[in-house]
């Protein structure tokens, strides 16, 4: 094991592998942020369904949390994979185009992502709708608001202020979540990463690089998330 | 949805859950006393243990364990020459030896937090008194700090434990057939994504149910403190005819 050995072959030499890891990278990037927004709008409406007084919409919201959390994320990526290229391709048959038709990797990876992230997020948002103060909610009622407004100017700047934190770790589990996406092959990071080592045959030093760029995602995310929670939080006195 | 089709899924996938228990009971015993030694390192107030214990939760904790198991599975096999050198190899060339370190390794950096911060929890003034009834170190450690510090633990410790049983999941990518790779060869071989999903899917929601109960079980037991107290009138009534045989 040579460390020159290491920095030729990930570098960016005439031999090196940096640009297509980094291209990799933001692959992996671009599909845990789409899985994200995903998630922060299944999330939303979850939240909403598990906090409204419908007993339906609270069962529907209950179960949803509770399943996508209970079981793994790879079986979510098979189940979009498979049951969405099958789908496509019934309704291909329906519409008379008689051959097999495949959801495209990064769509179905960034819809798994979300569904997934969605029920963590929807706790996240639940939680932050919980700490709200009451008195505020009543003080805008009574100065005559409307639902709508009062969702807009008190509740929404306030959610988001309280679920920053919760926001960040649920963001790291989605970057996480998208080396998965690898095993329908999507070339992302830890794809790619596994294609040099094919080719090079010396997985050990592309493994390696992979996990260092992830690393590096997740430190990034997490400075970036401190510094929105410090910014939203600097009109909140904290206790000592 | 094809019934006939369900049950013989069934039958299929749960001949994969004794491996799946097996990653998951090795990997979080192993697990735990590792994380037991790096909450103590990360507390020691020595600084080079503190740090090393901080780094190692750091790469664990911010690379996904799919990179780790590859990493492990795969990565090591470049060194092989040199494992077999020092007789190592006969460990990681197995897939399941790999993906129980793997896991193991994951879920020590996870659980080194949960066990630090029940640690942590301990209220200092229980310690004092424990050190004014002349209790020693020991003593002290193991009659007030560790229950108060587990019974702290335990409902961050027992999501770590789903999470786990979750995880093992991955070690199907490194061709080992627990659950989720008899679901895949399955959903592969019939195209019924939609009935081995839900089959593959109950299955582990049942044995993360049975676990949120344990833990809620254990968790009623070790704080009796926080229990009602029981009715202090009570033994003077005469006691219901059901219960006296009691």
């Amino acid at each position: 094991m040579t460390p020159i050995g290491f920095f030729e072959i990930v570098g960016f030499g005439e031999r090196g592998w940096g640009p297509a890891l980094l291209l990799a990278t933001s692959v992996t990037l671009a599909v845990a942020v789409c899985g994200f927004l995903v998630g922060s709008v299944l999330g939303a409406l979850a939240a909403a369904a598990k906090l409204s007084r419908s007993r339906l919409a609270a069962t529907i919201g209950d179960t949803y949390t509770t399943v996508l959390r209970g079981i793994p994320d790879l079986l979510v990526i098979y189940l979009f994979y498979f049951g969405g290229s099958l789908a496509l391709t019934n309704l291909g048959r329906m519409l008379g185009y008689d051959g097999f038709l495949g959801l495209p990797v990064f769509v179905t990876g960034a819809l798994a992502i979300g569904v997934v992230n969605g029920a963590y997020q929807a706790e996240v948002f639940r939680g932050a709708y919980l700490s709200l103060s009451k008195g505020e909610l009543e003080a805008a009622r009574s100065v005559g608001m409307s639902r709508a407004l009062m969702f807009r100017r008190i509740v929404v700047p306030q959610v988001m202020r309280y679920a920053i934190p919760g926001l960040g770790n649920v963001w790291q589990l989605a970057l996480k979540e998208s080396a998965l996406i690898s095993v329908i092959g999507l070339v992302e990071l830890l794809r790619q990463a596994q294609i040099g080592a094919g080719s090079t045959r010396q997985p050990f030093y592309f493994f390696l690089a992979a996990a260092i760029l992830y690393l590096a995602l997740t430190t990034i995310s997490t400075i970036a998330f401190q510094k929105a929670e410090n910014r939203a939080m600097r009109g909140v006195r904290r206790a000592a | 949805m094809d019934l006939a089709f369900m049950g013989r899924t069934f039958l299929t996938l749960i001949e994969g859950v004794p491996l799946l228990l097996e990653l998951a009971g090795l990997s979080l015993t192993i697990g735990a006393a590792f994380a037991l030694l790096l909450a103590t390192m990360r507390l020691s107030g020595v600084a080079v243990l503190d740090w090393t214990a901080q780094s190692y939760i750091f790469v664990f904790r911010g690379t996904p364990l799919l990179v780790q198991i590859f990493l492990i599975y795969y990565g090591l096999g470049q060194f092989r020459p040199a494992l077999q050198d020092i007789g190592l190899w006969w460990f990681f060339r197995e897939p399941f030896y790999c993906a129980v370190f793997a896991l193991t390794l994951n879920t020590a950096a996870y659980a080194a937090e949960i066990f630090r911060g029940g640690l942590l929890s301990v209220p200092h003034g229980q310690i004092e008194a424990a050190k004014a009834c002349g209790m020693s170190r020991l003593q002290r450690f193991r009659r007030i700090t560790l229950p108060i510090a587990v019974r702290q633990a335990l409902p961050a410790y027992g999501n770590e434990i789903i999470l786990m049983v979750k995880a093992t999941s991955l070690a199907s990518v490194i061709t080992l057939m627990e659950v989720t790779g008899l679901a895949h060869r399955l959903i592969a071989q019939s195209f019924r994504a939609v009935e081995v999903f839900v089959v593959a899917g109950a299955i582990y929601l049942f044995i993360n149910f049975v676990v949120t109960r344990v833990i809620l079980a254990v968790e009623w037991r070790l704080s009796p403190h926080l229990r009602r107290a029981p009715d202090v009138e009570a033994p003077m009534k005469p006691a219901p005819a059901h219960a006296r045989g009691a």
